[in-house]
């Protein structure tokens, strides 16, 4: 790590924990909202960078593991489960076991099919969404208890909740980072770059693609989990495909295959976002063009912008 | 169930085959000749529909409002093109995908703007109402058969176009290799703003004639999208006849699914079981379908011999 790097963390970091005293100084608890909410993304985004950034998996599906992470939650409060230990803990293995089945046939296909059938899995488990009555159908279903972790933490305080979003996303942050330096994120590096010849030198892309798309599923699953105590209500919309361009577009926006790129992305997204509905409600035709610029002209995103980035 | 059920659930889903189909010829063109993934496609089919909807009710009359509209669709996708797609050629297809996913955001706010959120109604013309006679004293909605006529005419001139005249000769030199055709002297860019121009017509006149069928709304575009999507994968990409194949197998499986899923699964399993089950397994179909070709054959069924 240079010096410039370590003064960056250190700032974003300063920031982040200073935020909760600050809104409240200045009683405006929405930012505190948002910024919580854009470090859940933020943990969606980096798992998706994991397979996306450093796996060159362009994965047009991830928001599914967002919907299976808060219906794990929102199907055991349902049934009176409020553990958050256990529904946490469905959350992440259950999109962990949904990810190894959609990986297992995604992998085999490669460019934009690999791309259309992520999609097409994601729709799949959009409408089975909808079409389940039990748990709210279209409409969604409120969650009347958040998840309870024996009473170690409240997630109905919004400070507590913020701090503990603030860990867990440096933690995920740090562990994609980790993953991608190890031995298997390099396996996974020389396949996006060269196939071929990371074939050559006897490595088989297939499993490790694979156990990557299943870690960043489970992640995924955890920022689901989170992101259905956050607004208290699942809805299938958790799931839809929009959803899941949007977070790869975090991914995108904050610099791809870079560590604080999904932090930096979710939290520009979601301010943009924010700043364009206050201003008039018809936001998205300035933001879709926003978009379309920013491809096209800002390549090497936010994240490229870090001092010392380049020999990051 | 009855026969005639079953035939008009069949005509039912061509039907919805021909409308799929319309919009796949054009994002196979697309994506075969100048390797591009146009998520914004589904945007042409409604811009294509409003701009009908708003031609036919300044014209005040049916077919030239619809000629109009098309046109329209036809400028609007070039200038589309010339502004936004081209530079998108040579980028990878992540960087295509989210550009033109903000071509969505963008164009369904637009069509909110300037024609609310509600639901449009496109009126069918007097002479398209009623029903057609078909064999045994059963009844077919006329304007769904001329549906039906209009695709597959519309499929069989494609057809021609391409296989049989320069036209098409220049397009499928251009998908095989680009940089050979423009060192021949033919203006290949002015070639793919053309050929993006008609696929954007094609989407539009899908969305036309799904108008009266279905609503005429922002977001149309999206839900055709996807299934579009899972058509010319199931058949191929880059490759109209798979498109074609592709678009009839989806469109008869997804509406014999909705339409018999349940009753069949009512034989199976308890009435409420099929109740709950046979709905979500009936939108999943297309899905599990297209799984299991991809896993099958990942190239689709009708790999493009175009080249790649």
């Amino acid at each position: 790590m240079t010096r410039a790097r370590i003064a960056f963390w250190t700032v974003l970091v300063t920031l982040l924990v200073l935020l909760p005293p600050a809104a409240a100084a200045l009683q405006q608890p929405f930012y505190l909202d948002l910024v919580r909410k854009a470090m859940i993304f933020a943990i969606a985004a980096a798992s998706l960078n994991l397979i996306l950034g450093y796996g060159g998996l362009v994965s047009f599906g991830h928001a599914a593991y967002l919907g299976i992470g808060g219906y794990a939650v929102g199907v055991l409060a349902f049934y009176g489960t409020t553990s958050g230990w256990l529904q946490w803990g469905v959350a992440i293995g259950a999109s962990a076991l949904v990810a190894l089945a959609i990986g297992a046939v995604s992998i085999r296909t490669s460019g934009i099919y690999f791309i259309m059938i992520t999609l097409a899995f994601t729709q799949m488990l959009y409408y089975l969404g909808i079409s389940i009555e039990e748990y709210g159908g279209d409409d969604g279903m409120r969650i009347k208890t958040r998840s309870d972790f024996s009473g170690l933490i409240d997630l109905g305080d919004p400070v507590a909740f913020y701090y503990l979003a603030l860990v867990l996303m440096l933690a995920c942050l740090f562990l994609v980072h980790r993953i991608a330096n190890s031995r298997f994120g390099m396996v996974l590096r020389a396949a996006k770059s060269n196939e071929p010849r990371s074939r050559g030198i006897g490595y088989s892309p297939y499993a490790y693609r694979l156990v990557a798309f299943v870690i960043a599923g489970a992640m995924c699953g955890l920022a689901g989990a989170m992101f259905a105590n956050h607004t208290a209500y699942i809805t299938p919309e958790f799931m839809h495909w929009t959803r899941s361009g949007e977070i790869m577009f975090m991914v995108i926006l904050g610099g791809i295959a870079s560590t604080a790129g999904p932090l930096l992305g979710a939290l520009v997204l979601l301010v943009v976002e924010t700043l364009l509905a206050g201003w008039t409600e018809h936001w998205q035709a300035i933001l879709g063009p926003l978009l379309v610029l920013s491809v096209l002209f800002f390549r090497r995103g936010l994240a490229g912008m870090i001092p010392g980035s380049r020999d990051g | 169930m009855p026969l005639t059920l079953v035939l008009e659930q069949l005509l039912n889903g061509v039907q919805f085959g021909v409308m799929l189909f319309l919009m796949a010829a054009g994002l196979t063109l697309v994506f075969g000749i100048m390797n591009l993934v146009n998520l914004a496609h589904g945007s042409l089919y409604m811009m294509g529909a409003y701009l009908t909807v708003a031609a036919v009710q300044w014209s005040g009359n049916y077919l030239a409002g619809v000629a109009l509209g098309l046109f329209a669709t036809l400028l609007l996708g070039m200038l589309v093109e010339v502004v936004a797609l081209r530079t998108l050629y040579e980028r990878d297809h992540l960087d295509q995908v989210l550009a033109t996913f903000g071509l969505i955001l963008f164009f369904n706010e637009l069509a909110a703007i300037f024609w609310g959120r509600a639901a449009l109604d496109l009126p069918r013309p007097d002479w398209l109402q009623g029903h057609i006679e078909l064999f045994a004293a059963s009844r077919y909605p006329l304007y769904r058969a001329v549906v039906i006529g209009v695709g597959l005419a519309v499929a069989a001139a494609l057809w021609y176009v391409v296989t049989r005249t320069r036209l098409g000769m220049l397009v499928r030199a251009g998908a095989s290799n680009r940089s050979m055709i423009a060192a021949l002297g033919v203006n290949i860019r002015l070639l793919y703003t053309f050929v993006f121009g008609i696929g954007a017509a094609l989407a539009g006149l899908a969305g036309v004639m799904a108008g009266p069928i279905y609503a005429v709304q922002p977001g149309m575009g999206e839900l055709i999208l996807i299934q579009v999507f899972v058509v010319i994968v199931i058949g191929g990409i880059g490759s109209i006849r798979g498109a074609f194949a592709g678009a009839l197998i989806v469109g008869v499986v997804d509406t014999l699914g909705r339409a018999f899923l349940k009753p069949l699964l009512g034989t199976v399993l308890s009435p409420t079981a099929a109740e709950a089950a046979g709905p979500a397994l009936a939108s999943m179909l297309i899905y599990l379908l297209m799984a299991v070709v991809l896993a099958l054959r990942p190239e689709g069924l009708f790999p493009s011999r175009g080249g790649q």
